[in-house]
């Protein structure tokens, strides 16, 4: 059993991505060696700002000392990024499982946290917190599906569209809640929404000064959902035959722009629900200054870029990228407090770097060299994962 | 000449001189062996034929020679002295040329620009095109190489395109000429040609090697024979003696059919009936013209011709992945001209694709999601939306059992699967749907004897089972040993048709390049 989990591809994929987390903390490493600051010191506070070490004031008699209320309110902080970085990405896997490259989370979240607020703010209770939920995700799906029909029927790139429609839903959030804005709370005069209403918001279940919100079981739901729609739905297989070959998915009788169409729905449904997430868990108002700051639809590439796309991976990935924000803008003690937020910035970067070039990675490893030599590989097979070039055509 | 102490040895352990000596020649790819301590040596002026299927070996050897891998043990000899070939560039050096499979022509440029390039002479620092028009005459008078100098590559045939090829090498001085699967592309006409070529070649103090897997022309053109199998060397034999029977039983160790043990055939009523069908291809040029033909049950009708006269096209059309611009296509009286992939299949459409890892297999999919690639969406293999992946694994495991797929089970992905066992995998699906209709597209391309011959006996036994067989293929031996009635397609048409057994290549071979047959 052991043996078979070893000789497994995923294993290795999996361990691809550590070394990508690993060479990204030296790198990090190096940058606070130069400034004159102990690497493993800072990764030990930043280990503490995300509350890592929470667990270990539960060995009787802590031992190791730990703050245990700092080191709650620190876990509360990085579970509570964790929660919408999870759904956006799966936006962005979920598209890849199509050959499709989604840029366009950011737009989907504030569409969806738009359609989740307004519901909000007229209907209350756990009815309330449903329907607010159901219409982030509609919202998100139909936004999304904007750029899919334009892909499928009309050949427009999905990269382009997405990042159109990303400029048109932050503009036009930032107009909705902007100072005289035409949803915006006019008796603050700061350019904020109302808040929704009390009952409407996702009840807390832990922490003290922060609240982490059942939010995060919508979100490790979504991760199964996400495995299950892509391997046990009829659904799930044509997304991914697309993904792999859609000449092979068209002579196998599969529409290749419905698929198109209904992954990136998916896509859109997903990175919606971040935004109810956050609209109904953490924030209950959307502040137009908060639209053009708020980078958690792009972070989601990077999460799914590292996670591979499986389920588990883009769990493990967003508590990676939620640890590393939070952690960082906690850190304390041995670091010039200025720079403490750049470090976690340095290694977000290294990542998607690396994640992005992992060619790099392979040859590090000594795999790029063996995979090139090995004969009898069809040079006209179409590389895994490549967005389709179906229809392309100028715009 | 080198003075070597070891050449000496190798050069007199041999009665005759030779051009070339490998000696142990071992290539690791990983823990794959690819060469295994290969002996190979040719001698001046004889054709030496490389025999192996797919994956013995063959192509690696040539570019261990070639320079363009490194062996990881053995010596290479050229002329009986110690060569140390790290690049093409050196291979040339020492007077070897290549002529790959694909051409490396650039198209828009004529003939001689082709083969000065990368050796242009200069004069006065102009490029001296005159000079190299002249050597292009001589070689090309001297060798019965019949090329146009002026002529643009792109507008020349391929036949042609080859000598340009061989002239290339010609050019830059090679003693000795490695043509790796030269007549894959050519008619039966041109490989007259080309043989003759060859012999001249030879007369005049070249070496060759060829390398192949059609085992008639081995037979024909060269002096001695080297199988491998799996990476290693199995014989080399001179050609007397040496027959089709066992040249097979070498490459595959153990006895083969060559011939596939076919009855004669009982066509039924007309399953497929093609009217008039007018079809484009990518470039939206017609490609198909004005086509009719019938398919009957219990018949193999196959379509010969020369790559490029449509026939991607026609399938295409057939199987509904490509939509006519006109005309009729009917099958069992259905109209299914316009039909999409999914009708087709419906129809009653089994379809073996040309290029089956384009088209017939997802690659990453597992042997069990392959399988159900025409039938995921209903039962058995799913219930409304949910796949029923018991199911699915189910049915690959017996198929897979059913068609001898070696190399893996339903988890499998079928990128790890070699091409026979891939191909048989796709057979497995499109057969086992009953099809009234098998469009059998380039079947055995790049398969090796066996798969051939386990391909071979399933079409024949589709037939027998009264299925209507339509197999399309570039090898006119495939199409005269299986079809019952051969079609040969020229410019977009049917330009001939002849009953099995009333034809001969000749025949069939002037009606491919256009040539006029009398009625």
């Amino acid at each position: 059993m052991i043996r078979r989990i070893l000789r497994s591809p995923s294993l290795g994929e999996f361990g691809l991505s550590l070394l990508t987390v690993f060479l990204a903390l030296i790198v990090g490493g190096l940058a606070m060696a130069f400034t004159g600051a102990n690497p493993l010191g800072v990764y030990k506070d930043l280990v503490v700002g995300a509350g890592f070490d929470w667990p270990f004031h539960l060995i009787p008699g802590n031992p190791l000392g730990v703050n245990a209320l700092l080191a709650e309110n620190n876990l509360v902080a990085t579970l509570v990024l964790f929660t919408p970085l999870v759904l956006t990405g799966f936006a962005v896997a979920f598209a890849f499982r199509c050959g499709l490259f989604n840029i366009g989370g950011t737009g989907q979240f504030w569409v969806g946290s738009v359609c989740a607020l307004v519901v909000a703010q007229h209907v209350g209770g756990p009815g309330g917190m449903v329907l607010a939920t159901i219409a982030a995700g509609i919202g998100g799906a139909i936004w999304a599906g904007i750029a899919g029909g334009l892909k499928a029927y009309r050949g427009a790139h999905e990269v382009i569209t997405t990042i159109m429609l990303n400029w048109i839903a932050i503009y036009t959030t930032q107009y909705l809640f902007a100072v005289a804005g035409p949803l915006t709370d006019n008796s603050v005069g700061n350019g904020v929404s109302k808040n929704i209403l009390e009952s409407a918001q996702y009840p807390g279940i832990w922490g003290v000064v922060q609240k982490i919100h059942i939010g995060i079981f919508l979100a490790l739901a979504c991760a199964v959902v996400y495995y299950v729609i892509l391997n046990r739905t009829t659904l799930g297989y044509e997304v991914r035959a697309v993904g792999f070959n859609p000449e092979a998915a068209r002579y196998g009788g599969i529409s290749v722009k419905r698929s198109i169409v209904a992954a990136m729905a998916i896509c859109g449904a997903f990175a919606g629900l971040a935004g109810a997430v956050q609209v109904l868990g953490v924030n209950y108002a959307i502040p137009a200054s908060d639209v053009p700051v708020i980078d958690i639809g792009f972070t989601g590439i990077a999460v799914a870029l590292l996670g591979r796309n499986t389920a588990v991976g883009v769990v493990l990935a967003a508590l990676l990228f939620a640890a590393l924000q939070s952690g960082g803008t906690q850190l304390s003690g041995s670091f010039n407090p200025e720079l403490a937020s750049g470090v976690s910035n340095i290694i977000q970067g290294t990542i998607i770097l690396l994640v992005g070039g992992e060619l790099v990675v392979r040859w590090l490893v000594g795999r790029a060299k063996h995979e090139r030599v090995v004969p009898d590989v069809n040079p006209n097979a179409p590389p895994p994962q490549l967005p389709p070039q179906a229809g392309a055509t100028p715009l | 000449m080198a003075e070597d102490p070891s050449s000496a040895s190798g050069a007199a352990s041999s009665g005759a001189a030779l051009a070339l000596e490998l000696r142990g020649i071992t290539k690791r790819f990983g823990t794959f062996t690819a060469n295994d301590a290969i002996d190979l040596d040719l001698r001046e002026g004889e054709v030496h034929a490389l025999l192996g299927e797919n994956g013995a070996g063959k192509s690696t050897l040539m570019n261990v020679l070639y320079g363009l891998y490194k062996p990881d043990e053995g010596e290479i000899f050229v002329r009986g002295q110690r060569a140390a070939i790290t690049s093409s560039a050196d291979a040339i050096h020492l007077g070897i040329g290549m002529v790959h499979q694909h051409f490396m022509l650039i198209p828009v440029m004529t003939v001689v620009e082709n083969i000065v390039l990368g050796a242009e002479p200069q004069h006065l620092g102009q490029l001296d095109l005159d000079t190299a028009r002249e050597r292009v005459r001589e070689l090309s008078a001297s060798y019965g190489l019949a090329v146009q100098p002026d002529a643009v590559i792109e507008e020349i045939g391929v036949g042609q395109q080859q000598r340009v090829e061989i002239l290339k090498a010609l050019y830059r001085h090679a003693r000795i000429l490695i043509l790796d699967e030269p007549t894959a592309v050519l008619t039966p006409q041109e490989v007259d040609e080309l043989f003759a070529v060859l012999r001249t070649l030879v007369a005049g103090g070249t070496s060759i090697i060829l390398i192949t897997h059609k085992l008639h022309e081995v037979l024909d053109v060269a002096d001695r024979i080297s199988v491998l199998r799996r990476g290693k060397k199995v014989a080399t034999i001179d050609r007397e003696g040496a027959s089709e029977r066992s040249l097979a039983e070498l490459m595959v160790g153990r006895e083969v059919l060559l011939d596939v043990a076919r009855s004669t055939a009982h066509p039924g009523e007309t399953v497929l009936s093609v009217q008039d069908l007018w079809v484009r291809d990518d470039r939206g040029l017609d490609a198909v013209r004005g086509l009719s033909m019938d398919v009957r049950a219990g018949e193999i009708v196959g379509i010969a011709g020369v790559d490029g006269n449509g026939q991607s096209e026609l399938i295409q059309a057939l199987a509904g992945m490509r939509v006519p611009h006109g005309g009729h296509v009917e099958l069992n009286g259905v109209d299914v001209t316009r039909a999409n992939p999914r009708e087709s299949s419906d129809a009653g459409v089994g379809h073996i694709p040309e290029d089956r890892q384009r088209h017939g297999l997802v690659l990453d999919f597992s042997i069990a999601e392959n399988t159900a690639l025409h039938d995921y969406d209903r039962p058995p293999m799913s219930r409304v939306y949910w796949l029923d992946r018991d199911a699915m694994v189910a049915r690959a495991a017996d198929w897979i059992q059913l068609y001898d797929v070696r190399g893996g089970g339903p988890p499998t992905p079928a990128r790890a699967l070699s091409g026979g066992n891939q191909q048989k995998v796709v057979l497995a699906r499109e057969i086992q749907s009953n099809p009234r209709l098998l469009i059998a597209a380039q079947p055995t391309r790049g398969l090796d004897v066996g798969a051939i011959e386990y391909v071979h006996r399933r079409l024949v036994e589709q037939r027998d089972a009264g299925c209507a067989v339509l197999l399309v293929s570039f090898e006119l031996d495939e199409v005269m040993d299986l079809a019952d009635r051969i079609l040969v397609m020229f410019g977009g048409q049917i330009a001939l048709e002849r009953a099995s057994g009333s034809t001969d290549e000749r025949e069939l071979g002037v009606a491919m390049t256009g040539g006029k047959v009398p009625a």
